[in-house]
């Protein structure tokens, strides 16, 4: 019989839920770490913060999770787990909402897509179940130098727009992997192909490991593994990476979910703030000075990375 | 030899580049693709919006929820194997038999959204396995049983 069909007649697991607060209240309210503050406080701030990351991310041309783990984990209260279980939901949300559009385009490809995803989402699982399994030291101190690393990688790295490509590989070959989309800006069609396709695979092993233990969405490695190794056009690797985290988070976020690491309370503002935030960002592209948001993608990354390694190194807690 | 991707354009534009996004080419979809994305446009928004209602009747309390909003910064600052059993809260698919709770309706949203890509996936086999691509249709049905084992909960870890 289902339990909450008792729940409505006021008896079963409300009873249990009452009595455990109350045994383990006093037990846990040291774990609170905001003694005083008022419970609604938290998530209406995470909801005005993920509001702006999401205007960020899109004018920094970044995902929102790798923006909103680092972020929301060194400066609110919550444990890193639930932190990572919303991340992941937000970058799902996103990539979902992406998706439609992008595969109507053809700008995602399902033939690049699928064998990659296939990768990605396999050890996205792996990495979800490394990540709830570790201490919280440690996935603080390596999500802290992750994120120092990928704001390196956002100084330096240089996508090109059209590759260079010496003709597929037997691999890419067999998989029929290539395309053609729409360029709106030359006003032609682009036919592409990819190659060095069983290197870009591997790399992608590494990546989910670090999209499930991270709760990030991975964008930020999928776009240069994509475009600047197996040499996609950028519109396409950008394009097929947004839709990819659709599949890659979608595997580990099941992991978080069925842990208990996904507390709606955090989740929820979470996802429609950087939602709303997404909407406004588009909006403001525009007027954008992209140079002037790489710089504050990149100042985000670094603080908040720096204070993730302080945290997890118990210097900065 | 390498070459760029660029140098493989075809159809030449004329001399006025399309002023509108109506003139532009076709280009080719594979109705898999388009069947896919459509599964993902509507999936997506009711998930949300199944989301935002669910948290909207938790945070106003019309219907009880097993851990009261206000009790919430007592666990919140714990690791999830920590908070599961303090809590007694439900792992795996247990969230399902206590949906009378407002914050386990929460789940609800959050599972469609999960399931969209296993929906899709299931579109795609029989689009693969009409066009007997055999590599595709290994890959659709591996990443199905991935997603599907992940979503199952059978697999589970122990904390710290």
């Amino acid at each position: 019989m289902l339990d909450w069909l008792a729940t409505f007649t006021g008896g079963g697991l409300a009873a249990k839920a009452t009595a455990a607060v109350t045994t383990t209240g006093a037990a846990v309210s040291t774990a609170a770490g905001t003694p005083g503050m008022p419970w609604w406080v938290w998530p209406l701030l995470l909801f005005i913060t993920t509001f702006v990351l999401g205007i960020v991310a899109v004018l920094g041309g970044v995902g929102g999770g790798v923006l909103f783990v680092p972020i929301v984990g060194s400066f609110f209260p919550f444990n890193l787990d639930f932190v990572r279980g919303a991340g992941l939901l937000v970058a799902l949300a996103g990539a979902l909402a992406a998706g439609p559009g992008l595969l109507k385009l053809n700008l995602a490809n399902l033939r690049l897509a699928l064998p990659v995803a296939l990768i990605a989402s396999t050890f996205s699982m792996v990495g979800a179940f490394i990540g709830l399994a570790l201490p919280n030291n440690v996935v603080q101190t390596a999500l802290g130098i992750t994120i120092v690393l990928i704001a390196f990688l956002f100084v330096v790295s240089k996508n090109t727009e059209f590759p260079q490509v010496g003709g597929s590989d037997k691999l890419a070959r067999f998989l029929k992997i290539g395309g053609t989309y729409y360029e709106r800006s030359s006003g032609k069609t682009v036919d592409w192909s990819v190659w060095r396709t069983p290197q870009g695979f591997l790399l992608f092993i590494a990546i989910g490991i670090m999209a499930g233990m991270f709760g990030l969405g991975a964008g930020w490695a999928n776009v240069p593994v994509l475009n600047l190794l197996m040499g996609a056009p950028l519109k396409v690797a950008v394009g097929t990476s947004k839709f990819l985290l659709s599949i890659t988070d979608t595997s580990a976020a099941w992991v978080y979910l069925n842990q208990g690491a996904v507390l709606p309370v955090i989740a929820v503002p979470s996802i429609v703030g950087i939602m709303l935030g997404s909407f406004v960002g588009v909006r403001l592209l525009a007027t954008a000075k992209p140079k002037a948001v790489k710089y504050l993608v990149i100042v985000l990354l670094l603080a908040a990375g720096l204070r993730s390694l302080l945290k997890g190194l118990g210097i900065w807690n | 030899m390498a070459k760029p991707q660029a140098e493989m354009l075809k159809s030449p534009a004329p001399q006025e580049a399309p002023a509108k996004a109506s003139v532009a080419p076709q280009v080719e979809v594979a109705p898999e693709q388009l069947a896919y994305a459509n599964v993902l446009l509507y999936g997506s928004w009711l998930g949300i919006a199944l989301l935002l209602l669910s948290n909207i009747i938790y945070l106003t309390g019309l219907v009880k929820p097993y851990i009261e909003p206000a009790m919430l910064p007592q666990y919140w600052g714990m690791k999830a194997s920590e908070f599961v059993q303090v809590a007694h809260m439900p792992t795996g698919w247990g969230w399902f038999s206590m949906l009378g709770y407002s914050d386990f309706l929460n789940f609800i949203g959050m599972a469609l959204l999960a399931a969209l890509t296993i929906i899709g996936y299931l579109i795609l086999l029989p689009a693969y396995l009409s066009k007997k691509d055999v590599p595709y249709t290994f890959i659709v049905l591996a990443e199905v049983v991935v997603l599907v084992l992940a979503a199952s909960g059978v697999l589970a870890v122990s904390g710290h």
